[in-house]
């Protein structure tokens, strides 16, 4: 921090003050199982004006943490991913068919690339839907089957095979034609200071990434790796969860898992991170 | 100019505070605090405080928790101080009470949009909420982050970060 800047101007009028983030974080790359290369450091897109190259949350956690996502084995998220890869072939609901009757065994691929251009604009529906949102529509729709929590454990498994399926594929959300107006929706959401602290999205991952609150190690606030296995809570997170906690730490009442708010914040910050791989089961603290 | 009549006013202030009746008024409510310049003039509680237990309030995470975002050298037993808002040390050298005084009562009227929360404050807030629970808070039944006792008990322990 330049405290010299406040000294000197001590006593005069309000300071405008932007401090300037410091990128402190792992030199480091990060390749899975020696094979899938993961971009963590990329040129921030166009739409951006805040900072020139985003970098994955990776690169701010410890090595410890770090080392445990280079290995399959060692990720406890590929838990998740395996119980949602015999979800896939499992009948269910009314209808008597599993995912793969429609859209054909993992192997085939063709979920291959799909997570990384959500949240997405559903001409059906007229609406941006999440990963998730689709997910149920396929089940009570398609399957004749009960929707599943949007946070729940299945879902958050089935959205970490998605993930999981695009891994190394650089994010790509669309962010104009009728996806424009959410995502404006979504950039006015991560500016608004929140709570009793009033605090934004950006107070932390724009302005002060790289620095420390507390113990935690601030990073640009990236959706690339969800969902993420948390260690400290021992299970895999989803995104808008994770919302819900950043801003329940502002002494602030979050918005709800699947509300038009929390789905245009989730197209808004993907689209912070385009270019950076798909990343998820990701390992955090 | 402006800061000169300030800082006489101030002292004005104080000392008919300090060497006067010993009969306290009742403390200033957080809308009528009166800021020049970002400063805050008079004690709101018409006392002074107590740096020992103001250095307890800086550091204690469910009072103050000023070290999440800053580090001095004087608390070497808190761990883990963050590093959003600059090193304390010398805090009193660069500024005066009063000033320390209005940036800890709402440090936005000294640092225009600054990330420092409003400790002295209760209205203006975007969906708060009662403390972490997530859940809302009515507006009548907002209290501020610290008591105007805790906001002076904090001054009094900033006026000790001297180096000069
Ligand atoms: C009865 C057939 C059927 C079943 C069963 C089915 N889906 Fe779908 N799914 C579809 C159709 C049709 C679409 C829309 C395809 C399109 O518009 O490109 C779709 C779309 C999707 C998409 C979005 C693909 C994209 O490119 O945007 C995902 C993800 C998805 N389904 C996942 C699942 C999952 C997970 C299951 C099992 C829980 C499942 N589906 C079950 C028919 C099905
Ligand atoms: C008070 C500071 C603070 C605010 C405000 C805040 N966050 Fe966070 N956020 C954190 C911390 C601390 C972490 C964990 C460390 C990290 O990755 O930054 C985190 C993590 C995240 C992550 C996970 C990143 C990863 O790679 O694992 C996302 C996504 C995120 N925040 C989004 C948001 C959004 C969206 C908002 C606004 C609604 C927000 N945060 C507001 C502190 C904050
Ligand atoms: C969320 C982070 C945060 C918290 C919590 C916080 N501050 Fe600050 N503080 C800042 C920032 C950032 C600045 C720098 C001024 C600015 O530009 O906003 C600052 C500036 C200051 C300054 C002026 C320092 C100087 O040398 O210019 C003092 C004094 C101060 N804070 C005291 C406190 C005290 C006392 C507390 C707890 C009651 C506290 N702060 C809590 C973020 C914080």
């Amino acid at each position: 921090m330049k405290f010299w800047a406040y000294t000197a101007l001590a006593g005069a009028l309000a300071i405008a003050h932007a401090p300037l983030a410091s990128a402190e974080m792992a030199e480091d790359e990060l390749v899975i199982n020696d094979d899938i290369e993961i971009v963590t450091k990329a040129p921030a897109p166009a739409h951006l004006g805040a900072f020139d190259e985003i970098y994955s949350g990776w690169l701010f956690r410890s090595e410890d943490t770090r080392d445990v996502q280079r290995d399959d084995f060692d990720n406890p998220g590929m838990l998740g991913v395996e119980s949602a890869m015999e979800a896939w072939d499992s009948v269910e609901g009314t209808a008597g068919k599993a995912c793969s009757d429609c859209h054909g065994a993992l192997e085939d691929g063709q979920m291959v690339g799909v997570r990384a251009v959500y949240p997405k604009w559903n001409e059906n529906a007229g609406e941006v839907w999440t990963l998730e949102q689709t997910i149920n529509t396929c089940r009570t729709e398609r399957m004749g089957a009960e929707a599943w929590g949007l946070n729940s454990k299945d879902m958050t498994n089935m959205s970490a095979l998605m993930s999981y399926e695009s891994r190394g594929i650089p994010m790509n959300v669309a962010i104009d034609g009728p996806a424009q107006e959410t995502w404006e929706k979504g950039k006015e959401i991560y500016y608004t200071r929140y709570g009793q602290l009033e605090l934004a999205c950006s107070n932390c991952h724009e302005d002060h990434y790289g620095d420390w609150i507390r113990a935690d190690h601030l990073s640009q606030g990236q959706t690339n790796a969800f969902p993420s296995y948390r260690l400290k809570d021992a299970a895999l997170v989803s995104i808008q969860n994770r919302f819900k906690g950043c801003i329940r730490d502002t002494r602030g009442v979050p918005f709800d898992i699947g509300s038009p708010e929390f789905t245009a914040l989730e197209l808004y910050v993907a689209s912070r991170g385009n270019g950076l791989s798909v990343e998820g089961p990701s390992v955090r603290n | 100019m402006k800061r000169a009549m300030t800082a006489a006013a101030a002292a004005c202030i104080l000392a008919t505070g300090f060497a006067g009746t010993g009969v306290s008024a009742s403390p200033v409510a957080p809308g009528d605090v009166v800021f020049e310049d970002g400063a805050v003039a008079a004690s709101l509680t018409g006392m002074p405080g107590d740096p020992v237990a103001g250095a307890e309030i800086y550091a204690e995470k469910s009072v103050g928790n000023c070290v999440s975002c800053h580090a001095v050298s004087t608390l070497p037993d808190v761990q883990f101080p963050g590093n959003i808002g600059p090193a304390l040390d010398g805090a009193a050298d660069r500024y005066s009470e009063a000033q320390l005084r209005g940036i800890v009562t709402n440090a936005k009227m000294t640092f225009d949009g600054s990330m420092m929360p409003s400790f002295y404050k209760v209205t203006g807030f975007i969906r708060p909420g009662i403390g972490f629970t997530s859940k809302p808070i009515a507006p009548e039944d907002i209290t501020p982050l610290l008591t105007p006792e805790q906001i002076e008990d904090v001054v009094a322990f900033l006026m000790t970060l001297k180096e000069q």
